[in-house]
């Protein structure tokens, strides 16, 4: 990140040369690729994206409206950075970072004004900073020297910046401070701070990358059961609108038992931000019980928010999520919706009238995506320890047409892949994730987890599950032909058990305050009891026992209630041998 | 003020000037033609020494010797709380003889995004009167619910119906301030006309002065034969004044815009004509935000009383909704209401398919003390037999009803009478949620009650019409 050699260092501002959009471009700038500027006479905040001679182009975080010709640019020298310490959960930015509560104080409207920043973290309030190190202690760059009760749930620590050197600690300080006052001193001369700051466009150093071995679990049956995701795995939710995306990522920001979640909405809706806004706090972690905005950090850039703060809000998120990684923490970021992201990059390619690739997305888009997904992963830190980004990237493929540029850039990378079907979403069958179509890679290596932390027949069972659902889906074509009464009684029957797999166990409630959690012991059962349905109702059609009458069994239909069920293990278990009893007294 | 008469070049809706002094970007442009006709256009994009203009009325009339003055602001609308019961064109010039509009305020009509921390999340219940919505689709406060149709369905009917009979139930608005909540149950209607015809303008104009409805209406007129350019201006004005109403003046606003597709061609045009790179279907890469700017531009502030709730209609070309103009209108907004071609033609009114309509918003706005406690299982239980019987529908035309098993029929009989009964009301019926809950319990009471696996028990012991149930086995 050299200066050009050949451009006169210049202290002054540059000038405005033109404006269309997002896009100003200026002259005599003496700027970097990526510096954030200030331009015009209200001081937007911008980024450098291309140097040409004299000409340095900017793309504006905010609207442009009034903004001409001749009005200056200001260079920060900086590329653009979020800061990083003790505050971020709890918190809600814009795409550059700034913190929308703090912008509604500065601005006291209701509605987003130009030229008003802020910074990402509060300066002036005072943390209880514990130290964790001594004196003379060695620290590297990584080490914890000390931690911050950050929110209820979260331990935010104090660690020496990646970009240090390092050496022995000379003064290390205990109690409230200010994230901007020097907490300990090395003896290279460095000074630590609660907060650090980092470029959003670099990834942050860590160690090797990890095979990841955990489930994340997400508390959803069709998720965890049939398509699981891994500590530090990667997944893309592509679908038409109206599929249940925004709904399925929030379940997953919910309940998922990451350690922090950061929840991006690129370029989506207003409301659907402001019911996060809302919820989480009310909500509690299921793994503490303690409000769920204690461990989430959201980022919101809703669709009519300037364009190119949409581009540079997925690298915020990220770069926070791995602050948090760097502690040691599993992070689960959601990025709801990548496709609003590549269109971003898309529109301001436009402007920049570089040559179109694909749909006119520019040539880079391949390679933008898997840089951001590679960020994912579950790592060796740099300080020895591990911690994990899982990466959840909403796709909405227009016209859900999943041949489109952004879909299939995004499958070459991810390894789990849940296909949202319209049809499903049509008929209230939600989560609407196709059983046919979606996959997950990680399955193999989380089937060990599984058996040894909830039941040793899990793959097996499972198995059966895909199996059957498998089968449906061939006589379904024969029955849309021919009707269902045509087909032999054991057909029949299949298609009965497929039926309750459909609407007992992968449909789940995401309103009902019991069915929206389903623990991974509860899926198990779940389908365990549908297997028990399907062994004995096979038994009674062995014994000549009518179809009919096997469907008839009063017990049946409430597997369909096992989701909603409080106390579920009585309840499941109660069902198993009323269908026992029942289906054996038919022969 | 500075004049020039410096135009290079005139190209579409294009007006190409020199200019020695800077010109902001998006600022008003007033172009005089030789004829002494003053035309006004908008800065597309200004550098040094040329600006280029889009000139709303078209740039008929205009030559090398046209005069441009350069206005040194961004386009505004004079508001002001006079402005209900005035009708105006596309560029918000009164065109029905009354007296001039005297603004309180002028407001930038580009208007500024709303932080989201500073939204108040909508859950107030809106009844339309109109069972396929009420029921199946809630519409509630603070809105975008758009209105997916084709050439020659009833859209405007269904919305003319929407904005007579939509209100708020008294006891939802459980604020308890004691303001807003008298007038709260009626609606302020902005309406949006963009390139429709001056006959459909009539159709609108005749219901708005039958019903009285022009007294709390403003009405921005954008017709078929008025410039396309223009058809950017007119959204905008209107939601200019549908904000200044709802959070200055405290109304809840309901903002019908029609047709999308005429703005989004017109887009098109533009876009054209400036040589962008087009993206889908030639329409422009950012058309996505720009949509965008206009419907999220519906919602409620905290500590605001009034709401700005929309109704877009627009045409889905060729009824294809993967069509560039519904798909991304899909992505923006909270839900859609679709109207079916086929349903029209069996005489259903309104010809609403629910099974692609969606509300995003209704699960916060319905339920216990909001509207009924049955009526998110109600609506989910008839989703669900409704999409069975459609999909048994298929199959009866290959096998013939006979073929199929007692539980196979009762579903045929479902989807049919949810079609003829349920969505069937006419468009001068008014249904209260009480009425059409009752009615859907009339519906489902034909289907044995294990079927209803999407209801609570308990509210299935509550409302389940036993009789009905034995009645339907007698008959069988």
């Amino acid at each position: 990140m050299s200066q050009a050699t050949d451009t006169e260092a210049v202290d002054e501002d540059g000038v405005i040369e033109s404006v269309s959009g997002p896009v100003v471009t200026a002259t005599d700038l003496d700027a970097r690729m990526n510096d954030v500027v200030y331009v015009g006479d209200e001081g937007l905040m911008g980024e450098v994206i291309e140097i040409e001679g004299n000409l340095t182009t900017i793309q504006v975080y905010e609207e442009t409206s009034g903004v001409g010709p001749g009005e200056p640019v200001e260079n920060t020298g900086e590329p653009l950075s979020v800061d990083l310490g003790p505050g971020m959960m709890d918190s809600i930015y814009d795409g550059v970072q700034r913190p929308l509560d703090v912008l509604e104080d500065k601005m006291g409207t209701a509605f987003l004004d130009r030229g008003v920043d802020a910074p990402g973290i509060d300066l002036e309030k005072e943390w209880e900073f514990t130290p964790e190190v001594e004196e003379g202690d060695a620290v590297e760059p990584g080490d914890v020297v000390g931690t911050v009760p950050e929110t209820v749930t979260i331990e935010h620590k104090v660690m020496v910046p990646p970009d240090y050197e390092g050496g022995e600690i000379t003064t290390i300080k205990s109690g409230e401070f200010t994230v901007e006052e020097t907490v300990a001193e090395l003896d290279s001369g460095e000074e630590i701070q609660m907060h650090q700051e980092w470029p959003v466009r670099q990834a942050r150093p860590a160690g090797d990358k990890e095979t990841p071995t955990e489930p994340l679990v997400t508390g959803q049956r069709v998720q965890d059961g049939l398509f699981p995701l891994a500590k530090g795995g990667t997944a893309a939710i592509p679908g038409p609108f109206g599929s249940g995306k925004t709904v399925t990522q929030q379940q997953l920001a919910k309940w998922s038992d990451a350690d922090i979640v950061v929840y991006i909405g690129c370029g989506e809706r207003g409301n659907e931000m402001t019911e996060v806004i809302e919820d989480f706090p009310e909500l509690p972690d299921p793994q503490t019980g303690n409000p769920l905005m204690a461990r989430t950090c959201l980022i919101a850039n809703t669709s009519n928010m300037p364009v190119a703060a949409r581009e540079s809000c997925i690298y915020t998120g990220i770069t926070i999520a791995e602050y948090y990684r760097d502690m040691g923490y599993d992070v689960a970021l959601m990025a709801d919706s990548t496709s609003r992201w590549a269109e971003a990059m898309r529109e301001i390619s436009s402007r920049l009238e570089e040559m179109p690739g694909e749909e006119g997305y520019p040539a880079y888009l391949a390679a933008s995506l898997s840089e951001f997904y590679e960020r994912a992963g579950k790592f060796e830190l740099i300080n020895g320890g591990e911690g994990s980004i899982s990466v959840v990237g909403a796709v909405s493929p227009p016209g859900g047409d999943f041949s489109e540029p952004v879909t299939q850039n995004t499958l070459r990378i991810v390894k789990t892949f849940w296909a949202l079907d319209a049809d499903l979403a049509e008929r209230r069958h939600f989560p609407s994730i196709n059983w046919n179509e979606s996959y997950s890679l990680y399955k193999d290596q989380l089937d060990p987890w599984w058996e040894s932390n909830v039941a040793g027949d899990w793959s097996d069972v499972r198995q059966w599950a895909v199996d059957v659902l498998d089968e449906e889906d061939e006589l379904q074509e024969i029955v849309q032909l021919v009707g269902k009464d045509a087909l032999p009684e054991d057909q029949q029957l299949t298609l009965e058990v497929a039926r309750y797999l459909r609407e007992a166990w992968l449909q789940q409630n995401a309103l009902h305050d019991v069915d929206t959690y389903c623990e991974p012991e509860k899926t198990y059962r779940m389908l365990q009891a549908i297997k028990t349905f399907n062994d004995e109702a096979f038994e009674a059609l062995e014994a000549s026992v009518p179809v009919e009458e096997i469907q008839d069994v009063d017990a049946t239909p409430r597997l369909n209630r096992m989701g909603t069920a409080e106390e579920w293990n009585e309840f499941i278990d109660e069902i198993e041998s009323d269908l026992k009893e029942q289906l054996r007294a038919l022969y | 003020m500075k004049e020039y008469q410096t135009i290079t070049e005139i190209s579409g809706p294009l007006v190409f000037a020199e200019v020695d002094e800077p010109v902001g970007y998006d600022e008003i442009v007033e172009i005089e033609t030789p004829q002494g006709e003053t035309l006004r256009g908008q800065v597309l994009e200004s550098s040094e020494g040329v600006v280029s203009i889009q000139v709303f009325e078209g740039t008929g009339g205009i030559d090398r010797n046209a005069s441009v003055r350069f206005l040194g602001e961004t386009m505004k609308m004079p508001v002001t709380e006079d402005l209900l019961g005035r009708v105006l064109d596309g560029s918000g010039n009164p065109i029905d003889g009354g007296p001039e509009i005297i603004p309180d305020q002028r407001q930038d009509i580009v208007g500024e995004a709303i932080n989201p921390f500073s939204r108040e999340y909508p859950e107030e219940f809106i009844q339309t009167g109109v069972s396929a919505i009420d029921g199946m689709n809630t519409l509630v406060r603070g809105q975008k619910l758009p209105i997916f149709s084709g050439s020659g369905l009833p859209h405007n009917e269904l919305a003319l119906q929407i904005a007579r009979q939509a209100t708020v139930p008294e006891e939802s608005d459980g604020d308890g301030d004691g303001e807003g909540d008298e007038d709260g149950s009626e609606f302020a209607v902005i309406f949006g006309a963009m390139g429709i015809t001056a006959e459909e303008a009539n159709e609108f104009m005749e219901d708005f002065e039958r019903t009285g409805a022009l007294e709390r209406s403003v009405v921005f007129m954008n017709l078929a034969d008025d410039p396309a350019v223009e058809r950017q201006v007119t959204p905008r004005l209107a939601l200019t004044t549908a904000e200044y109403l709802a959070f200055e003046k405290d109304y809840h606003v309901l903002v019908i815009l029609t047709d999308m597709t005429n703005y989004c061609e017109a887009l098109r045009e533009i876009g054209a004509a400036r040589e962008e790179v087009p993206g889908r279907r030639g329409y422009p890469g950012y058309m996505y935000t720009d949509l965008a700017q206009l419907y999220e531009r519906a919602g409620r502030i905290e500590g605001k009383d009034g709401s700005v709730t929309q109704i877009p209609i627009l045409t889905m070309p060729g009824d294809d909704d993967t069509h560039p103009i519904p798909d991304l209108t899909g992505y923006i907004t909270e839900g859609q209401i679709v109207m079916d071609r086929n349903l029209n033609s069996q005489g259903i009114e309104p010809p609403v398919n629910v099974l692609p309509s969606l509300s995003r918003l209704m699960d916060d706005g319905i339920g216990e003390g909001l509207t009924r406690e049955d009526h998110g299982d109600v609506s989910d239980q008839m989703y669900a037999a409704y999409a069975e019987g459609e999909d048994l529908r298929d199959l009866v035309n290959i096998v013939g009803r006979e073929a199929l098993s007692e539980r196979d029929n009762k579903f045929l009989d479902f989807a049919d009478r949810f079609e003829t009964e349920f969505v069937q009301q006419g468009y001068d019926t008014n249904r209260s949620i009480e009425e059409t809950l009752e009615l859907g319990w009339d519906l489902l009471s034909d289907l044995p009650k294990t079927e209803l696996n999407r209801i609570d028990e308990e509210l299935i012991e509550e409302h389940y019409r036993e009789d009905e149930q034995e009645a339907a086995e007698v008959e069988a």
